[in-house]
């Protein structure tokens, strides 16, 4: 064998290794710019997340028609210990308590294990319905009874937390 | 490991990448073969004999298990698989160049050690098949916790009952008919799995439960009393079979461990200084770990044996290969003699024959491989998977620290191998055990929450319309 071949092959041994470690860097890339950080208490399926933002721009069109117009998008936390957090609203029920597997996990004194859930009926209408708490869900200014529809921009009042929905 | 933390975090890519997976291991399995090209057509001038042989044989191993991990481990981490049929492959390729050596591949050393190996890594990937196909949850082994310590403390002293002792350590037990065997490596993997159950239970009471002394947190009698008895065993095992490697990794780990359920500091100064007198204590009464020490801190006088030490035949191989390398097959690595060149000192190889830019590649896919675990413990859900990950990614770090330490002399050189490259049969299938747990836990860890049910009384508290 002639020096020069051993020698391009020594380096080119060298360069393919050397790729080998570079390409396994990228594979670990999304490591570092493909991770979200998600406040655990508002979203508890992170990996739901993603699809959540692609969905955004055309709600409407995912729940087959349902949705009316002007209805409600999102879910605000205006008051309590999760002041500030959203969640987006697609159809699905959302359960509130301090039970873990609860949409949105209260960690207030005063709110029940499963406290109460907010869902859409057949029209699109979202309804809140307290589920046999301790201390009760306030609508305005009432304790619900039976499954209420919400106005916009009413206050839902669970022990220190206050929820609304909004557009 | 903090539980009151209110944020997750979540990798963005698609879950399961195990097109990512066959794409990096066709390459970690093209790699080996390159290197088995050139390693004949350096020392005879045309490509070797059984080049297509082992090439299959290594596609085929990487192929079985990669079909095994996208049958059931599907979200399993995509990188560490090939990186370990890389390594895997490497180290059949340099023992198979060292073969070559007819100096060191006499009768009397075991002939030619390459098929052999590649047998052992036959096993090793069956033992990985074996794992992702029996355990289906990690969390299962949390069920074992004290039966691992037993039998990781049975495995660690059967050399002393019915082992042998080679090169001055007593850390084989040979079993007629199949060869030697050596426990240790198989009690590192248990005893990380009995240090996970244990410290998921206790680590509060170690953390919380102390009393602060000049900026340290000083433990409990009672929690110092575990970290105390892992010492003594770990010294017990160095004075009876003196083994430094295996009781260095075996206290390293306790305390690595300890760390980081507890995220005290203090562990890891105490860890320290107690390994630190340990080992001055046994360097100084035993005569085997004495002259290893000796031949560190003095590497050019000469050897018992009244030749050159091996600590020195290691940094003239280093220095020889400088920035780039020899070439494949070029080196005289064989000048170190024995089988040590084939095992211990299998780096000094790769030193020399691929230079600086060669070794900190083999380095960097350590290093990876050793990310790759921890990013797994931070994925993990569980608390034991936290830690039992971390465990096992912590073995392997100190083995690489360890065997790479010791032959660039940074630290006294111990017997100890470096994962999948060196020659020995133990090690190889006890690393592919190791990293089928690390993906069963990464599975785990990386599998999509499933959707979830729909509700039933959605449809049975209807509000009912007039």
């Amino acid at each position: 064998m002639s020096e020069l071949t051993l020698t391009v092959m020594r380096l080119g041994f060298l360069a393919v290794l050397w790729l080998f470690v570079i390409v396994a860097v990228q594979v670990i890339r999304s490591d570092l710019f493909g991770t979200r950080v998600t406040q655990r208490a508002a979203v508890r399926r992170p990996d739901q997340a993603g699809q959540r933002r692609e969905r955004q721009p055309q709600p409407k069109a995912r729940s087959g028609g349902r949705q009316r117009r002007g209805a409600p998008t999102k879910l605000v936390i205006t008051e309590g210990s999760l002041a500030g957090t959203t969640v987006a609203l697609q159809g699905q029920t959302i359960t509130l308590g301090r039970a873990h597997d609860s949409t949105i996990v209260l960690d207030d004194d005063y709110a029940s294990g499963r406290h109460a859930r907010i869902y859409p009926d057949q029209n699109g209408q979202w309804i809140v319905e307290d589920l046999g708490s301790t201390n009760g869900t306030y609508l305005d200014r009432g304790r619900l009874t039976t499954p209420v529809p919400i106005p916009p921009g009413a206050p839902i009042r669970i022990g220190k937390t206050v929820i609304e929905l909004r557009k | 490991m903090s539980s009151n933390n209110n944020t997750t975090v979540s990798p963005g890519g698609l879950p399961s990448r195990r097109n990512t997976e066959l794409m990096m291991l066709v390459f970690a399995v093209v790699i080996p073969v390159f290197a088995y090209a050139n390693v004949g057509l350096a020392k005879e001038g045309s490509l070797p004999a059984g080049m297509l042989g082992y090439g299959l044989g290594l596609g085929l191993l990487a192929g079985v298990a990669h079909l095994a991990v996208r049958r059931w481990a599907p979200y399993a981490d995509p990188l560490m698989l090939p990186i370990a049929t890389l390594l895997n492959g490497l180290g059949l390729v340099l023992i198979w160049r060292l073969d070559q050596e007819p100096t060191i591949t006499t009768d009397r050393l075991g002939g030619p050690l390459a098929p052999g190996q590649l047998m052992w890594s036959t096993v090793g990937v069956a033992l990985f098949i074996g794992v992702l196909l029996l355990l289906k949850d990690h969390r299962l082994l949390q069920r074992y916790t004290y039966i691992s310590m037993v039998v990781a403390l049975v495995l660690l002293a059967l050399p002393i009952v019915v082992g042998e002792e080679i090169n001055g350590a007593r850390i084989w037990v040979r079993i007629p008919g199949v060869g030697s065997l050596q426990p240790g490596e198989f009690a590192k993997i248990i005893i990380a799995v009995f240090f996970a159950g244990y410290l998921m239970v206790k680590r509060d009471a170690l953390a919380l439960a102390s009393r602060r002394v000049m900026g340290l947190y000083l433990p409990r009698g009672r929690d110092l009393g575990p970290i105390l008895v892992i010492w003594a065993i770990s010294l017990l095992i160095l004075i009876f079979e003196t083994d430094l490697g295996t009781s260095l990794l075996f206290f390293g780990i306790f305390v690595v461990m300890l760390y980081v359920a507890t995220e005290r500091t203090s562990w890891i100064i105490f860890g320290l200084l107690l390994s630190a007198s340990g080992a001055v204590l046994v360097a100084s009464t035993n005569a085997h770990v004495g002259e290893r020490v000796n031949n560190w801190l003095n590497p050019l006088d000469r050897a018992a044996n009244d030749g050159v030490t091996e600590t020195a035949q290691a940094m003239f191989s280093f220095g020889s290969g400088g920035l780039f390398g020899s070439g494949l097959g070029q080196g005289y690595s064989r000048l170190i003699g024995g089988i040590a060149a084939k095992s211990d000192y299998i780096l000094a190889t790769v030193g020399e024959e691929l230079g600086l830019a060669g070794l900190m590649a083999i380095v960097m896919l350590y290093a990876l491989l050793i990310e790759r675990g921890m990013r797994t413990a931070l994925a993990a859900r569980d608390p034991f998977g936290k830690l039992l990950a971390v465990g096992l990614a912590g073995v392997f770090a100190i083995q690489v620290f360890v065997v790479a330490g010791g032959v660039t002399a940074l630290i006294p050189l111990t017997g100890m191998t470096m994962p999948f490259l060196a020659q020995g049969g133990s090690s190889v299938i006890a690393n592919w055990a190791l990293i089928a747990l690390l993906l069963r836990i990464s599975d785990t860890a990386r599998r999509p929450a499933p959707a979830p049910a729909p509700s039933l009384d959605a449809e049975q508290t209807q509000v009912v319309r007039p």
